[in-house]
């Protein structure tokens, strides 16, 4: 098993980048389901995401306007949804799924003119020092500006939701909405704004698939993340550090289903292509045993409509 | 009006708009008599710059050549299955005479929408199953194999060769065994590994398997899966790939040694003509390099000119039936022979290949 040790290195690494669009989607998430609104657009937003930070980079050639422009895409995918459940009253669930589905169809049809188009990667950073070390460099140490970003996102939405004030309006909200009206904050507008926050980060994960994880348009490119990225955030049980823990193992499991194929090892490919969904399934089972875990820890108001009653 | 007033009101407007639908559906039948309707089913994109672009490349020779005398329809992005199945019988029935359709999993879909439409003619792409309605072409893609196991036989340093493939099917299979085969004529050393993506298009997933089989060692990536994800993966490492289906030089300038690309215009014209002629039949064509079905993309430049010459000789050879891709010996993995010098396997035992050759690492999945 030598043969596997060696290829822990490249393995560890090439987790962290298939971890990374599943982190960025389900934190803009975790915010969004702790303010109460479920979101269940997150691969539309990604898709949308994804074929507009790559059209913009295109044509301007530059990545970090890619990348700007992918999360505004997220951002107006998010203010659909938000006007449509937040102001029109509409339902969460109905138009969480209406909204992955145009956003699949947007981007096709946005993507059109740009499949066949290669671009350059966005640049690994290259930190002096630490990306020579021998074991840990190029694990940790040789990533691009947005896989740092997610995990710098992590600590940020931590210390926002339970270290701030802000974070902590924004968790009343999402447990009871009539308390938070009652005592003046207004709901709408701080839910309008972690949806906002949902969409651009949904719009970064995108970016991240079509400017490093593959620097190419295909339709359809997010194969099912967005969906992965809701169950982490059930399976992290809606905190920030663990759902770190949940995209990383998820990230593992499809990167070394793909080394053990390649070792010829005797296990049949199409179990081992089950197995990231497999794992996602058995700990999620794991977890819903406990039904008064998840009642905990889950936002009571999640998907409830809200109806000021001034 | 009373409501007796208004049923006959209605009875009668209903019974002139179907008197008005047939004559109309009779006139546009005489006029759409003159024109051919053929349709066209792919598994993937068009855009998607390989195989299903190629197969469209071959309808847009088919309007150039016809003009007016043809229309086309084509359906893209049909998923292998019960959709398919859908989407041919809604071609059937709205006047398509001929309909190709251009994936493996479309042939048992296929098959039964034949058996509703005796009058319409299909062709269904690299599959074995035909009737007096159905008949079957694919392109001979494992000649393309042998020259390019060639190339890769000279050019790996590691010895190890990365292969991403999509599902485990004879086609798929034999692709991989004509490359070994020519690979370890030139390089005894060398092996290949494989691995199985499961899909005919998933960017991601390519790119990934590509990685793991670059961080395995291998330095020549080859592809059965239709994005140009893994062509860029070994740009990225500074290694060397082969495209798949069409040329993918422009995601991998450097590393692009060739493709083997699929040229469908000859075979979709020929087929249209023989059904406006009324020679229509059902048959199997399996054309090579010899037939114009499939060429190679241009070479890099980067290539030693000896081995270029060597991949052209042997290109040659198979054009002329000197060289045949599967000529004995050929051992299995354990080491078994299974075909001795001097014997050729035959279209039949391609057609049904399900094991690998010696020098191919892991086992096939079942």
């Amino acid at each position: 098993m030598i043969a596997v040790f060696d290829s822990l290195a490249p393995i560890l690494a090439a987790m962290i980048t298939a971890a990374t669009p599943l982190l960025l989607a389900a934190l803009g998430e975790v915010v969004t389901e702790k303010s109460g609104v479920l979101n269940l657009g997150v691969e539309g937003m990604m898709l949308v995401g994804a074929v507009s930070g790559f059209a913009v980079t295109v044509t301007t050639g530059s990545h970090a306007m890619g990348i700007l422009m992918a999360a505004c895409a997220g951002v107006v995918m998010a203010l659909i949804f938000a006007f449509l459940t937040l102001t029109l009253l509409a339902n969460q669930v109905a138009t969480g799924l209406a909204l992955t589905l145009f956003g699949t169809g947007l981007s096709a049809l946005i993507g059109q003119g740009f499949v066949g188009t290669p671009i350059p990667r966005l640049p690994e950073l290259n930190l002096p020092g630490l990306s020579d070390l021998p074991f840990i460099g190029p694990i940790l140490f040789s990533h691009d500006a947005l896989v740092y970003l997610g995990l710098a996102m992590v600590g940020a939405v931590s210390w926002f939701l339970y270290d701030t004030r802000a974070g902590l309006v924004l968790r009343a909200i999402g447990e009871s909405h009539e308390a938070a009206h009652a005592i003046g904050f207004s709901v709408l507008g701080i839910r309008y704004l972690a949806v906002m926050f949902g969409g651009a980060m949904a719009g970064l994960a995108g970016a991240y698939l079509s400017l490093a994880y593959t620097p190419m348009w295909a339709e359809n490119m997010s194969s099912g993340r967005g969906w992965i990225a809701l169950a982490l955030v059930v399976f992290a049980t809606w905190k920030p550090g663990r759902l770190l823990l949940g995209a990383w193992l998820f990230g593992f499991v499809s990167i070394a289903e793909l080394h053990v194929q390649g070792l010829g090892l005797r296990v049949p490919s199409q179990f081992l292509s089950m197995l990231p969904y497999l794992a996602t399934i058995f700990v999620l089972v794991l977890i819903s045993r406990d039904a008064t875990r998840i009642r905990l820890n889950a936002p009571a108001c999640l998907g409830k409509v809200f109806h000021p009653d001034a | 009006m009373n409501r007796r007033t208004f049923h006959k009101t209605l009875a009668g407007l209903a019974g002139a708009a179907a008197v008005l639908a047939l004559t109309a559906g009779g006139t546009s039948h005489a006029s759409a008599a003159d024109k051919l309707k053929v349709g066209f089913v792919y598994v993937g994109p068009i855009s998607d710059h390989g195989y299903s672009y190629q197969h469209d490349l071959g309808r847009q020779a088919v309007v150039k050549e016809f003009g007016d005398k043809v229309e086309t329809t084509f359906v893209e992005n049909v998923p292998e299955g019960a959709d398919a199945e859908r989407v041919v019988e809604q071609l059937a029935s709205s006047g398509h005479k001929l309909i190709f359709t251009t994936s493996f999993g479309f042939m048992n879909p296929t098959l039964k929408v034949a058996q509703r439409h005796p009058e319409v003619f299909f062709e269904h792409a690299t599959g074995y199953k035909r009737s007096a309605n159905l008949a079957t072409y694919a392109a001979r893609f494992y000649e393309g194999r042998t020259v390019v196991g060639l190339i890769a036989g000279k050019l790996t340093k590691s010895n190890i060769i990365g292969y991403v493939a999509s599902h485990p099917i004879p086609e798929v299979i034999s692709g991989i065994n004509a490359f070994t085969l020519a690979l370890r004529e030139v390089n005894p050393k060398a092996e290949v590994r494989v691995i199985w993506v499961n899909s005919w298009y998933d960017p991601g997933k390519e790119a990934a398997a590509a990685k793991a089989l670059i961080d395995q060692g291998a330095d020549v990536i080859l592809q059965h899966t239709d994005s140009p994800a893994p062509v860029q993966a070994a740009e990225e490492r500074g290694l060397w790939s082969v495209g798949q289906s069409s040329d993918m030089t422009r995601f991998g300038p450097k590393s692009h040694l060739t493709a083997i690309v699929d040229d469908w215009s000859g075979y979709y014209t020929a087929r249209v003509k023989a059904v406006m002629d009324g020679t229509w039949k059902s048959q199997d064509t399996w054309g090579g390099f010899k037939d114009k079905m499939l060429y190679l993309a241009p070479y890099n430049p980067a290539i030693p000119k000896d081995v270029v010459a060597l991949a052209e000789t042997a290109r040659q050879n198979i054009i002329e039936g000197k060289r045949h891709p599967f000529q004995g010996p050929i051992k299995d993995q354990s080491g078994k022979e299974i075909l001795a010098q001097g014997k050729t396997l035959t279209d039949e035992q391609i057609l049904k290949m399900d094991y690998y050759v010696e020098g191919v690492q892991g086992q096939i999945p079942r």
